[in-house]
């Protein structure tokens, strides 16, 4: 059994390696030119930095004009994401819990919502913030992007909340609760990896949208990603630098995975697992 | 306080779940509602309960008319077929809840807890979750909490459907016993006849939504009001018969021919069905049935084994009578081949008479004695 096992499981294995090291390349070459001078960048290919260097770091982290994007991203992003849920929640209950005429259909036409390239929206949506003064603010952002994501975070909070037998409701309603204390104190925790992961997905797309954060910010809001895109000078492009964003750009969205690894693959499922 | 349902209906679109029920459970009393799944024990607990309100009719309490009324403003506790806990909260917690939602003090809250705790056994488990414990132990969670909370209505909804069968047993010992000192009106839904005989009290029979008989649960039994009644209140299935009566004999479906005795020779000519419980059925080979039975009043019936089924020290062995199936319960293991001719016996004091609309016809005072 082991004898036969063993060859095919060890070829196994190499795939498995090569292919991780497939995906893992691009991480990598981003991370080794972070810590590479200019200099080396431009005249050798080397495996590793010859001499490790953090200049590009420190000038992010001390030139304003770098990491006020983080700061301006993270900001649209946070509100974005408690917005969404903070909407989603009340909407994704009504949909698990109640019929109503139309049901189906809106709960479908959430989901179309989400079908519709962002592209289509960026020009009314530049007319509209302009005209009441929300142009190049993180609100203006958050609240495009609420567009996309609470139709999403609605999706996977039905699945979640679906998932809770509606005894429990009545019950709390028996025990005399009322319904915002039955909703905080019961209902939430019950719901609280669906939350997780409705936070997630509204993080996701909210960090990595590019089209709407940027037609809709010009210099005080202005995103990380449309940072990073005016970085070409009359000396050319700053590739250390540059890789050094890259790499500061991916660590939020890796943290943010790593806290709802467990339940990701349910959320992918929006819920229905 | 006392619970009255008056003409209660329920519709949920268009299609009747309850129809025109009509109850009064007593202060202190153990009510069992019986009836098949999906017969409306659950809608109706609902409408009790308040979580539904009645399509037409009236829901009183004490008097006072509660139709409508929201069940959080009512003294309702309710226990699910389902364990139906708080998974992110402590057993502790989960019985304490409907006090801390009243508001009661700490310490008579941790005092009423602990007290319930105890009587359900539950007392080493409190600072666990439900979710960490078996099904009998989140089901006295439940139950605890239902306790606690002394409300006038008590509600049980199938609580051990999903149990295995010795904590059954034990359970439904405790359950009238923890309750009955709290002079709540007890309700109790099952779908096992034998249930509500070892639960005693008063028993409804619900089919397709509506009450075919309620009365004190032996009297029920023995002398169901109607064909239906006893068909609920029956397992093994009732054995029914359609019998026409002429003059002084009974022509059977089957075209046997028999003299009318028993309840049979007092009632008029007619069309009449005759129910017997399986266990009241008795069964012979065709020779021994001559030899020893001739001119004793049984009334003997020819029909042949269709499947013998052997539970221990008893066989139930589904019987051939023409186009009809009769069950029988009989004492010892019997192996009898299928297609075997066999003597149907059947006791004419023991059998239940309906007539054309299958009403009770007043039955002789020993009729269907268990």
């Amino acid at each position: 059994m082991s004898s036969t096992s063993q060859p095919s499981s060890r070829a196994g294995a190499f795939v498995m390696a090569l292919y991780l090291a497939f995906l893992i390349l691009p991480i990598y070459w981003l991370v080794n030119m972070s810590l590479k001078t200019n200099f080396e960048i431009n005249t050798t290919v080397s495996l590793w930095p010859n001499e490790i260097t953090f200049e590009h770091y420190i000038k992010i982290f001390t030139d304003s004009s770098w990491y006020s994007g983080y700061i301006n991203s993270l900001t649209y992003v946070a509100l974005n994401t408690i917005i969404s849920i903070t909407l989603a929640l009340p909407a994704a209950y009504a949909f698990s819990r109640y019929s109503f005429v139309g049901e189906k259909h809106l709960f479908f036409w959430l989901l179309s919502n989400r079908m519709a390239p962002p592209a289509v929206f960026a020009l009314p949506f530049f007319n509209l913030y302009s005209a009441i003064g929300l142009f190049d603010t993180p609100w203006a952002v958050a609240l495009a992007h609420c567009l996309f994501n609470v139709p999403l975070a609605v999706w996977i909070l039905e699945g979640f909340m679906s998932g809770v037998p509606r005894e429990i409701d009545e019950t709390a309603a028996i025990d005399g609760y009322s319904f915002p204390r039955f909703f905080i104190k019961i209902f939430m925790p019950l719901i609280a990896s669906g939350i997780g992961v409705a936070a997630f997905f509204c993080f996701m797309f909210s960090w990595v949208e590019l089209l709407l954060a940027r037609t809709l910010t010009a210099t005080n809001a202005k995103p990380i990603a449309v940072t990073m895109t005016r970085t070409v000078s009359a000396a050319g492009m700053d590739w250390g630098l540059l890789a050094a964003a890259g790499v500061l750009t991916i660590i939020p969205g890796a943290l943010v995975i790593w806290f709802v690894r467990n339940y990701i693959a349910k959320g992918f499922a929006l819920g229905r697992v | 306080m006392t619970l009255e349902l008056d003409h209660v209906s329920l519709s949920v679109r268009g299609a009747p779940f309850i129809k025109d029920v009509s109850l009064r459970l007593e202060r202190g009393s153990l009510n069992v509602l019986l009836g098949a799944t999906l017969a409306g024990k659950t809608s109706l607990m609902r409408l009790m309960a308040g979580l539904d309100a009645p399509t037409t009719g009236r829901v009183r309490m004490e008097g006072r008319d509660v139709t409508g009324v929201s069940v959080k403003k009512r003294s309702v506790a309710m226990v699910y077929q389902q364990f139906i806990n708080y998974p992110s909260l402590t057993v502790y917690e989960n019985i304490a809840s409907p006090l801390r939602v009243a508001g009661l003090r700490k310490a008579e809250i941790e005092e009423r807890v602990l007290s319930a705790a105890k009587l359900l056994k539950l007392d080493p488990y409190l600072q666990r979750t439900p979710l960490a414990l078996s099904g009998g132990q989140q089901q006295r969670t439940a139950i605890a909490r239902a306790l606690v909370k002394r409300a006038d209505l008590v509600l049980l909804d199938e609580p051990l459907a999903n149990l295995d069968y010795k904590l059954r047993e034990e359970l439904r010992e405790e359950l009238p016993r923890i309750f009955a000192s709290t002079g709540a009106v007890f309700v109790y839904a099952t779908t096992e006849p034998t249930e509500a005989l070892l639960l005693g009290g008063h028993t409804a029979t619900l089919l397709e939504g509506a009450v075919t008989q309620f009365g004190p649960t032996a009297e029920v039994y023995r002398r169901p009001a109607n064909l239906p009644t006893a068909r609920v209140f029956s397992d093994p299935p009732l054995n029914a018969l359609r019998v026409t009566k002429q003059a002084h004999t009974v022509l059977m479906e089957n075209g046997t021919v028999l003299p009318a005795s028993g309840a049979l020779a007092q009632v008029p000519n007619g069309v009449y069905t005759i129910g017997v419980r399986a266990h009241h059925l008795g069964v012979e080979d065709v020779a021994t049935a001559e030899r020893t039975l001739a001119g004793n009043g049984l009334i003997r019936l020819g029909a042949t084994i269709a499947v013998t089924e052997v539970t221990g020290s008893e066989s139930f062995l589904h019987m051939d009578m023409g186009a009809e199936r009769l069950t029988a319960l009989v004492p010892g293991v019997r192996r009898l081949e299928p297609g075997a001719p066999v003597e149907v016996l059947i006791d004419p004091r023991r059998i239940l008479l309906f007539d054309a609309e299958g009403q009770a016809i007043a039955p002789a005072r020993d009729a269907a004695a268990a």
